[in-house]
């Protein structure tokens, strides 16, 4: 029961890292109807940029807690502001030009662009992976059982914690903005009929461009997040995550935030239950496994409208 | 840009142009400022920042001057500029170009140079620059020729249009070539090598071409048919079959293996295939890369059969029909009288990829005359219509999706015969993505188109290998091969930008109701079913 509820918190801590990256996936997929392959090296660049912008601040865990929340913001910031930029500029770069194309050419371009990231950072930060120190540490005791091999702990660490609410407090902004103001509108538009949204006056490439910066934002908050719970990040992360992050948007539904959300913490849990009570090797067999059996049998997603096939 | 261009009518609005160059800038040290100028290293435990702003400098100031270039030259064009002076100095720039590399490369080699007196870096310099100056040049000669020929109102697609009756010839003249490869003067192991890669790789390329040019489905995951090739070859051969049935059974040669690795493979690409039928271009996509990745993930972790992560080794080498390729009585030299050499060995392994090669380009190429190849073609064209006219289509996927790994596998078994070893590090995604982008490169669904792709590519890599030039001028440290898979990256997002049927060839359906139509292919949008 305790190791149950342990895990239980881990996958969900998992799953809303996956959540955050899946809302880009979902909300590109939405709109343009085309998979954002690089959205994982965006959620990879926003992780380095944070381990960056760490580093340059000069942030040790040995900071107030209130001193290290209120850097942790600025981190923050920095990340959204320049993963929005990279992921603007890969939208205009890679896929603006090739609307109207043929109807591979946005995913390999995709591809493409996917691999600049990974090399770009990779041949600038070099290939090994980069330990950290973590920065926030505490917690909360929630159980604590002493059985004949040994106590046993399950925490919820001060870092779960933040992940967890962040993850909710963001996700209630994104829907308040998809659901109440006029860009959610011109957006639902352009998800509706980008032709008939252009005819009444709606900017749709800018509708498209903001997308890709509310992509980019989540996934630099999930950047950081990863980061700061599992304290290591390489050049390749993006890759894995990003597959599973494309799991969960396709399992909640393509083009649903709620869904993406959903998709994330069902992915997470499965992954982490996976690992704890089967086999830690066959994790990501699992995710990808998921993954085809969601798309074959299950296209349309939990929370999805099923798709109407136009000639 | 609408609005930049209706400017240029009116003059040139240099205001609007300065705000537009600073803000690429901005945004250029945006992307590269934090990533290349501040490198998190790890020299003694601990990150530290390691800060590199001249390199930053350098890049944004190359991206800007870029950027002003573009907005005053090509989007702005004064007025008083025409083509034809477009034309005259991209052919300067050519010229330029082809005397400084010519005089850079001639003097690279000897440090007593002329060049070198005056300074050690010059030559490297001289490259750098011929070789810019030729891409300019040419890049000016094209754009310029086809908006003289668009104002002429002649028919466009100049160069490929003019090109492209001779595609026969060229395909002929690579055959001879590659005929008599071993035996031209002067040709040592390291080109034969070198061929036996690229061939592989032409093998690879034809056989996904089939998936993705003809039947016009994406597969990320080819790798999976190849590592299959590899692996069936290299565990028949070694310990399998004398421990399934027996000290008596000898292992199974090459030749024995061959077909049934295609077959394996095969057999995998109908397994694969069947689950993903119903899904559609990007879906279909994302899953075969998931299925390569599941391939992968097993065999690094069935330790108990593959290997692990150590994989096969001491996989036995081809012979020739049974001879080997020793040093002794009944080696291959000794047989035929010949006097003995490691040369042999390549040569021979060059004929055998060779063959394959050529059986794979044989059978395509019948295959799609036939009315499957057609039905191929079809359900790439449109999904839609093609079922509509009573095609199967779950037959034609899974005949493109078996073929295509049967030349998989086939590749991969020759991969393991020639390597001696094989492990999971050889199949990861990027083995697709190179795959992928040789048939993009080439054209989707051209059969010459990969070959000079698959020349480019892999020759690219070697040519990465060979730039020393640019070590000279760059600070210490830069090595050249580190870029590769970048120049992969940017050369997939290009060519979809501009030529998406193709950098080099392009091929069109191979038959036509009465005639070609004049509504280019690359328009309309694709297979939506």
């Amino acid at each position: 029961m305790e190791y149950f509820l342990e895990q239980l918190i881990n996958g969900i801590t998992l799953g809303s890292i996956y959540g955050l990256i899946a809302i880009g996936y979902t909300m590109v997929y939405g709109i343009i109807g085309m998979i954002n392959f690089a959205h994982g090296d965006i959620f990879m660049v926003g992780a380095f940029i944070s381990l960056i912008a760490i580093l340059a601040i000069g942030l040790t865990a040995s900071a107030s807690f209130a001193l290290l929340l209120l850097a942790l913001i600025l981190v923050l910031a920095i990340a959204m502001i320049l993963a929005a930029a990279y992921n603007w500029t890969v939208e205009r770069v890679a896929y603006r030009p090739l609307r109207g194309s043929f109807r591979l050419a946005p995913l390999i371009s995709a591809i493409g662009m996917s691999i600049v990231l990974q090399e770009f950072v990779r041949i600038a930060q070099g290939g090994r992976p980069k330990p950290m120190q973590p920065l926030i540490s505490g917690g909360i005791e929630l159980m604590h059982t002493t059985t004949e091999r040994g106590d046993f702990v399950v925490r919820l660490s001060t870092m779960q914690i933040v992940i967890i609410v962040s993850t909710l407090a963001l996700m209630a902004l994104f829907t308040a903005l998809i659901t109440r103001t006029s860009l959610g509108r011109a957006q639902r538009s352009c998800e509706q009929d980008m032709k008939m949204a252009s005819l009444l006056g709606i900017d749709v490439n800018r509708t498209i461009s903001i997308t890709f910066i509310m992509g980019a934002t989540l996934a630099a908050v999930a950047g950081l997040m990863f980061f700061l719970r599992y304290g290591v990040i390489d050049f390749y992360i993006g890759f894995l995550a990003g597959v599973k992050a494309f799991t969960a948007a396709v399992l909640g539904g393509i083009g649903s935030i709620p869904g993406a959300m959903l998709g994330g913490m069902v992915i997470g849990l499965i992954e982490v239950f996976w690992s704890a009570y089967f086999s830690v090797e066959y994790k990501d067999v699992a995710a990808f496994a998921m993954l085809a059996v969601v798309l074959i049998f299950l296209p349309q997603g939990l929370l999805g409208k099923p798709e109407v096939e136009k000639v | 840009m609408t609005a930049a261009t209706q400017q240029s009518q009116a003059g040139t609005d240099y205001r609007r142009i300065f705000i537009d160059t600073a803000l690429t800038a901005l945004i250029a040290l945006a992307i590269i400022g934090p990533i290349v100028g501040m490198n998190a290293t790890a020299p003694q435990g601990g990150l530290v920042l390691e800060y590199r702003w001249t390199m930053v400098f350098w890049l944004v100031a190359i991206i800007a001057a870029g950027r002003l270039f573009l907005q005053l030259l090509v989007w702005n064009r004064p007025a008083w500029v025409e083509p034809i002076h477009i034309k005259r100095t991209g052919a300067a720039a050519i010229a330029i170009g082809a005397v400084a590399l010519l005089v850079g490369l001639s003097n690279m080699d000897s440090p007593v140079g002329f060049l070198a007196q005056i300074h050690p870096s010059l030559a490297a310099w001289m490259i750098a620059f011929g070789v810019f100056a030729l891409v300019l040049g040419i890049w000016l000669m094209t754009s310029a020729t086809k908006e003289i020929a668009e104002a002429r109102g002649a028919q466009t697609g100049g160069l490929m249009r003019a090109v492209e009756p001779y595609g026969k010839y060229v395909g002929v003249a690579l055959f001879l070539i590659a005929v008599v490869l071993p035996f031209i003067p002067g040709v040592d192991r390291r080109i034969v090598d070198l061929a036996i890669l690229m061939l592989t790789y032409v093998m690879l390329g034809w056989g996904l071409n089939i998936v993705v040019g003809l039947a016009g489905l994406l597969d990320l995951g080819y790798v999976a048919f190849y590592a299959v090739g590899a692996y069936s070859y290299a565990l028949l051969s070694t310990v399998y079959f004398p421990l399934w049935f027996g000290e008596g059974i000898t292992p199974w040669t090459f030749w024995l293996v061959l077909p049934l690795a295609g077959l394996l493979a095969a057999c995998w690409g109908i397994i694969l295939g069947f689950p993903v039928l119903r899904l559609r271009g990007d879906y279909l996509a994302i899953v075969t890369l998931a299925f390569g990745e599941i391939i992968r993930v097993i065999l690094i972790n069935w330790y108990d059969f593959t290997g692990g992560p150590n994989g096969v080794s001491d996989i036995p080498r081809p012979s020739f029909f049974g001879i080997p390729f020793s040093n002794d009585e009944n080696g291959f030299a000794a047989t035929f009288g010949l006097t003995y050499s490691p040369l042999q060995r390549i040569i021979f392994l060059y004929y055998v990829i060779l063959v394959l090669a050529l059986i794979t380009n044989f059978v395509t190429t019948r295959l799609r005359k036939l009315p499957v190849g057609r039905a191929w073609e079809a359900l790439r064209e449109d999904e839609i219509a093609c079922r509509s006219l009573g095609i199967n289509t779950t037959n034609t996927k899974l005949t493109a999706f078996a073929i295509g790994a049967m030349f998989g596998g086939f590749a991969g078994s020759f991969f393991a015969t020639r390597q001696g070893f094989v492990s999971p590090e050889s199949f990861v995604f990027m083995e697709s993505a190179i795959i992928l982008a040789i048939v993009v490169l080439g054209g989707l669904g051209s059969q010459i188109g990969v070959v000079i792709a698959s020349i480019v590519v892999i020759g690219a890599f070697e040519v990465f290998r060979e730039m020393a030039f640019l070590k000279a001028i760059m600070p210490a440290g830069f090595d050249p091969v580190q870029f590769r898979m970048l120049a992969v990256g940017i050369a997939m997002v290009l060519i979809m930008r501009w030529r998406p049927r193709g950098l080099i060839t392009k091929r069109d359906p191979s038959i036509y109701l009465k005639e070609k139509k004049a509504v280019s292919a690359d328009l309309v949008a694709q297979g939506h079913g």
